[in-house]
Parts: C-alpha cells; sequence; structure tokens
C-alpha cells in the first residue's frame, strides 16, 4: 500500500494524515512538497487540509495551479485513487477534478465540530466500499468555506449519477443538521468512476479514541484495503 | 497595458458578506438599500501595447484561475491610470 501526501505552503493537516496512515499501515507514506513535478508511483494521493496560499483568491485556487497538480491530474486520468480533505476538497474543485465549489458558511462563521455524517453508496468507490447504504459515521469538521454549491444543473447531475458521497446528518445527541448551508446537505462528492473522492470532515483526526473517536481510522482503513 | 479585473458572486450565490453589510446600512437608517454585493477587484499590467493581445491574455487568465465560473462573474476594464 503505497500513499502520498501532498503539502501545499499553508498545509497543517499534513502531518495528521501522515500519523493515521502509519497507524494503519505500519509504513510511512511519502510526503512530497507541491513543487515537484513527479509524484512517486502509489495508490492513493492524498491532499490534506490546512489554509494553502492563505486562502488567497479563492481557497485552494492558487494549489490548484501548482506544479504538482498536473500530476495529481495524470494519476486521476489513469484511474488512480485522490482523496482530498477539507482544504484538500477546495483544491480538488478549483483543479476541476470534481464539480462545483465550497462557498463561505451560510452562518458566517467558522464552524469545528463533530458532525454525524450518512453514508450514500450508490456506486462502486474504493472510499464507500466497506459501509453499507445509510450508515451513520461522526468525523469532526473544522472549516469556514465548506458550503458546497453547485448550478441546478450540475447538481441534478450529481444527484443522478449518485456521487454524493456523504452528507450531513441529524443524529440522536443533537449534533445540528447542516453545519454549513451546504446544497442538498452534502459533505463528500466523488468523482464519476468512484476514485476521486472530496470531504469536508477530516477523518485523520478520529483515528484514536482519545481524540473523540475510530471512525475515521475505519474509514481510512477501509480505503486502503480496497486499494491496496 | 493595465487592466482592472472586477469579480462579483453570480446572482443567486449566498453572498453572506453583502447580506451582513445590508442588514447593517438598514439598521443605520439607510432604508432605500437592498442588492449589497461584495466583490473584488483585481488590478494588473500587461507588458504589450498591443491591447487585442493583452485583453487576450486577461481573458485567459481570468477564465483558467482568477475566476470561478461555477460561482463568479466578472468584467474587464481597461485602466484610467493608463491614459
Amino acid at each position: 500500500m503505497r500513499v502520498t501526501i501532498i503539502t501545499f505552503p499553508g498545509s497543517n493537516c499534513d502531518r495528521d494524515v501522515s500519523v493515521a496512515i502509519k497507524k494503519i499501515t505500519g509504513k510511512n507514506p511519502s510526503n512530497i512538497w507541491h513543487q515537484e513535478n513527479e509524484v512517486p508511483n502509489c495508490d492513493l494521493i492524498i491532499l490534506p487540509g490546512g489554509f494553502s496560499y492563505g486562502d488567497y483568491l479563492r481557497c485552494g485556487a492558487v494549489a490548484a495551479h501548482s506544479p504538482v497538480m498536473k500530476e495529481v491530474k495524470n494519476h486521476a486520468a489513469r484511474g488512480g485513487a485522490v482523496l482530498g480533505i477539507c482544504n484538500g476538497f477546495q483544491i480538488l474543485l478549483e483543479a476541476k477534478l470534481l464539480e462545483g465549489a465550497l462557498i463561505r458558511n451560510s452562518g458566517l462563521k467558522f464552524v469545528c465540530k463533530q458532525v454525524a455524517l450518512k453514508i450514500n453508496k450508490q456506486i462502486n468507490s474504493p472510499f464507500l466500499h466497506h459501509f453499507k447504504q445509510n450508515d451513520i459515521i461522526h468525523l469532526p469538521i473544522a472549516h469556514n468555506e465548506g458550503n458546497y454549491f453547485a448550478d441546478s444543473e450540475t447538481l441534478k447531475k450529481i444527484e443522478d449519477k449518485g456521487l454524493v458521497a456523504l452528507r450531513y446528518h441529524t443524529s440522536s445527541d443533537g449534533n445540528s443538521f447542516n453545519p454549513n448551508g451546504s446544497i442538498n446537505n452534502i459533505a463528500a462528492i466523488l468523482s464519476d468512476n468512484g476514485k476521486v473522492l472530496g470531504m469536508m470532515p477530516h477523518p485523520e483526526r478520529y483515528v484514536d479514541n482519545e481524540l473523540g473517536g475510530l471512525d475515521g481510522f475505519e474509514f481510512l482503513k477501509s480505503t486502503l484495503e480496497q486499494l491496496s | 497595458m493595465k487592466f482592472k479585473i472586477n469579480i462579483f458572486l453570480k446572482k443567486g450565490v449566498l453572498d453572506p458578506e453583502g447580506k451582513a453589510i445590508e442588514n447593517a446600512l438598514l439598521n443605520n437608517g439607510y432604508n432605500k438599500v437592498n442588492n449589497v454585493r461584495v466583490g473584488k477587484t483585481i488590478s494588473l499590467n500587461i507588458k504589450s501595447d498591443i491591447k487585442s493581445d493583452a485583453l487576450e491574455q486577461v481573458t485567459l487568465m481570468c477564465k483558467e484561475m482568477l475566476v470561478n465560473n461555477v460561482i463568479e462573474d466578472f468584467e474587464i476594464v481597461p485602466s484610467e491610470e493608463d491614459k
């Protein structure tokens, strides 16, 4: 199982993702700088969370034009798996590897909390293989621009193709429904082939019970098992 | 040649900053105000004297990077400072 994690200037979850991957696989992932023109041959590329380029221009917009992104696009075009978490999701959208955009939270506030998420498993994807339709998992979110938006035509296409992977869900312990105003409560979407996933929640932060839960561990572990 | 690029969120895309400012204006007695939208301006210079070439480059950079056409509209204005 070979995982490559890309660090952009301003990424701040790259180390957390590395620690999570090491904990699951026992092996260190490759960490590369965004200026690289080559990506090591790997099964999964992860774009971590953070504030690449200080969120200048638009979140993820400058990072999406980094030299390394050409290789990320080639990897995706070959059918390789790519996971973008939080700012990584924003970068995938700006790079046009996924459709739509993430805009300012409707409540105008940075939201940092645990949310309940409902699995939407309509297509084959290594990221969802482990789960059943409508399973509920809990993961933390921490973002200011997580309000998913797409025009009605694009949204219809995404829904018709079953590309929504996760939706915010009201849980029994009172976590609020839709923390950011996302259209159709969307928290994560997939590419047509199910191999590129962008998600606002942070699975790497829930890999230890001491830190809040193990749903992120299960999510990442099952994904890595599918891809190896 | 100098240009200014005005970028605004598309109609129908939530503009919470514009909304917050509009509410503040209304609260301050400007009761005829509506449709407050907040955008941004990028000014830049193209090292070329051929207007059509320069404009083509600016348009291309808007489409490829400066503007996200999912959520934003833009207009390119040749800058006054150039005259």
